[in-house]
């Protein structure tokens, strides 16, 4: 199934970076994200837009984790050529990974 | 001062263009005893400098005027303290603006501050630093630099609360200082207390974006259900003096409050959730709990705090050149096809105007613009294709959007809609300073 299925998500931006939170809707999908959705397997996913490293971190107490996906915003909203210059719709394409 | 009674808290902006009769509403019906309108971006302020350059009496947030009339006359009537950074460049020049506004107004025996000292410009050329984020000396980007704004802490408006200020109107400060700053003013809490203030500052992050915790951002038909968005309550953060807190909404308005909306909000923007920087506090989100406790309302407790590290974090603005655009339509059977086509026409002809195609973004809105691989695959009914390209100067800038247009007669069949687009770059980047470095100043002025 999509991820789209049992969690939700926001991406943020500062500069350059992009962090992504994927949060559980019930708790007890959790330990499936934790398992699954690793720090290798969304720098994979977003290849094509992330050119640094992907850092995860983990709150259980929230069922949720947070990527930090550096070098991911083409130079950051100031100086970026895209049309999404935030990456405010990386989130929606997180959800699309496969669990 | 009482230690048993709690705060309110409303915000009355997400961002300098967000919607004001929320805020008003706010102002009139939430009980609130301080309203914090948030509404300065990274970027607002560089730009505001330069809006400064022009013209020394402005520079502050072009909105300050319609949200001070729709929001001041119920806050003075509800005696409610307002917070906000719409001071962007020019915090002394947004504080008289505001003093004439009021008086038309009719408000009268009414203390307005103004927090200055994030402007360092002045520092610029003696400091020696790296941008945090490239490890680029400043001194390579020394002439294209046009501000240099250093975050302020909640300390200068706690002061300026404490003289009695009824509205107070800052540059660049941090977005949770504008939020922690009456807590520190009405509890009577130490600036050393870390765990206090790092608490606070989950409140402070919750908030600053006002609608993005009340069901703003959030719907996603189907799974994540929000009615009423047309006319989503802002936030009420009440607090304890321990700093746990609730936030809630007014009832009569649209949008949702639950754990999935602040848990969404608690990491937007946040990197180590153990290590949140801000002028005042390493602020420690990791161990957060959120308790759905009633229908929109929810209550949230675990947040602490370390040792702020003396350093403040300064945005620096440079100009970077000029970013020009363009965009056309094509519909139907072969759409991609003929968008594709006209994407390859438009690359030979920059590459002729010396563009590197380094400098060029390439997409088709429908396909690939959001997701460079176009994760979705099938025939659009229709698409635009959209063509951006970094110049050195505005002439050449010009042409970006004049080599789209030309599709018309010069590109693939059935091309239509086109827009033009020019931009002069700022840019953005940070470093980092001895705290000691910055001397906030407050100045006063009553009506």
């Amino acid at each position: 199934m999509k991820l789209h299925e049992i969690a939700h998500s926001r991406t943020g931006d500062k500069g350059n970076i992009s962090n992504i939170s994927v949060i559980a809707y019930r708790q007890e999908d959790y330990p499936l994200l934790e398992k699954e959705v690793t720090a290798e397997r969304v720098k994979d996913h977003f290849r094509e837009v992330v050119r640094g490293k992907v850092i995860r971190y983990e709150l259980p107490q929230l069922g949720a984790l947070n990527f930090v996906l550096h070098d991911a915003l083409a130079g950051g909203v100031t100086r970026s050529l895209s049309l999404d210059i935030h990456g405010k719709t990386l989130s929606s394409i997180m959800l699309e990974m496969e669990v | 001062m009482n230690k048993t009674k709690t705060i309110r808290i409303g915000s009355g902006a997400g961002y300098s263009g967000d919607r004001i009769e929320p805020a008003a509403e706010l102002a009139k019906k939430g009980k609130i005893n301080y309203l914090v309108f948030e509404c300065l971006a990274e970027r607002t302020i560089a730009l505001a400098q330069k809006a400064r350059k022009s013209d020394p009496e402005a520079g502050f947030d072009p909105l300050l005027e319609e949200r001070l009339r729709a929001c001041i006359p119920a806050c003075r009537e509800n005696n409610i303290k307002v917070i906000t950074n719409m001071g962007a460049a020019n915090p002394v020049s947004a504080m008289k603006k505001a003093a004439g506004v009021l008086k038309e107004e009719g408000i009268k025996d009414y203390k307005i501050a103004a927090v200055t000292g994030d402007d360092i410009l002045g520092l610029i050329g003696e400091l020696d630093a790296e941008f945090i984020e490239t490890g680029e000396s400043l001194e390579n980007y020394r002439k294209q630099i046009i501000s240099a704004n250093a975050y302020l802490g909640a300390a200068p408006i706690v002061e300026a609360l404490r003289g009695g200020a009824d509205l107070i109107i800052t540059g660049r400060v941090a977005d949770p200082a504008l939020f922690i700053a009456p807590l520190i003013h009405g509890f009577g809490w130490e600036m050393n207390n870390y765990s206090l203030l790092g608490q606070a500052t989950v409140m402070g992050h919750l908030m600053e974006c006002a609608a993005q915790v009340t069901g703003g951002y959030f719907a996603d038909p189907g799974v994540k259900e929000v009615s009423g968005l047309d006319n989503l309550g802002f936030p009420i953060a009440e607090l304890n003096s321990d700093g746990s807190f609730s936030i809630s909404k007014l009832p009569d308005t649209g949008g949702i409050i639950n754990a999935a909306t602040c848990k969404e909000q608690l990491l937007y923007e946040i990197h180590d959730p153990a290590r949140y920087l801000t002028p005042d506090v390493v602020a420690d989100f990791s161990q957060v709990i959120i308790r759905e406790a009633a229908k929109d309302f929810v209550e949230v407790h675990g947040g602490t705090g370390k040792k702020k590290t003396g350093m403040l974090k300064v945005s620096v603005g440079y100009l970077d050149g000029w970013i020009g655009e363009g965009q056309i339509s094509y519909g139907g059977a072969g759409a991609v096809t003929r968008g594709q086509l006209a994407l390859n026409i438009i690359k030979k002809r920059l590459i002729n105007l010396n563009i590197d195609p380094e400098n060029m973004d390439l997409s088709i809105i429908g396909v690939n613009s959001l997701y460079r691989d176009g994760k979705h695959r099938g025939a659009p009914a229709e698409v635009r294709v959209r063509v951006a390209a970094r110049t050195p100067g505005y002439d050449e800038a010009v042409k970006i959007g004049n080599e789209v247009e030309a599709l018309y007669t010069n590109g693939p069949a059935a091309g239509g809609g086109v827009s033009k687009h020019i931009r002069e770059v700022v840019a953005i980047k940070s470093i980092l300073i001895p705290e000691s470095l910055v001397r906030p100043e407050i100045h006063y002025l009553t009506i």
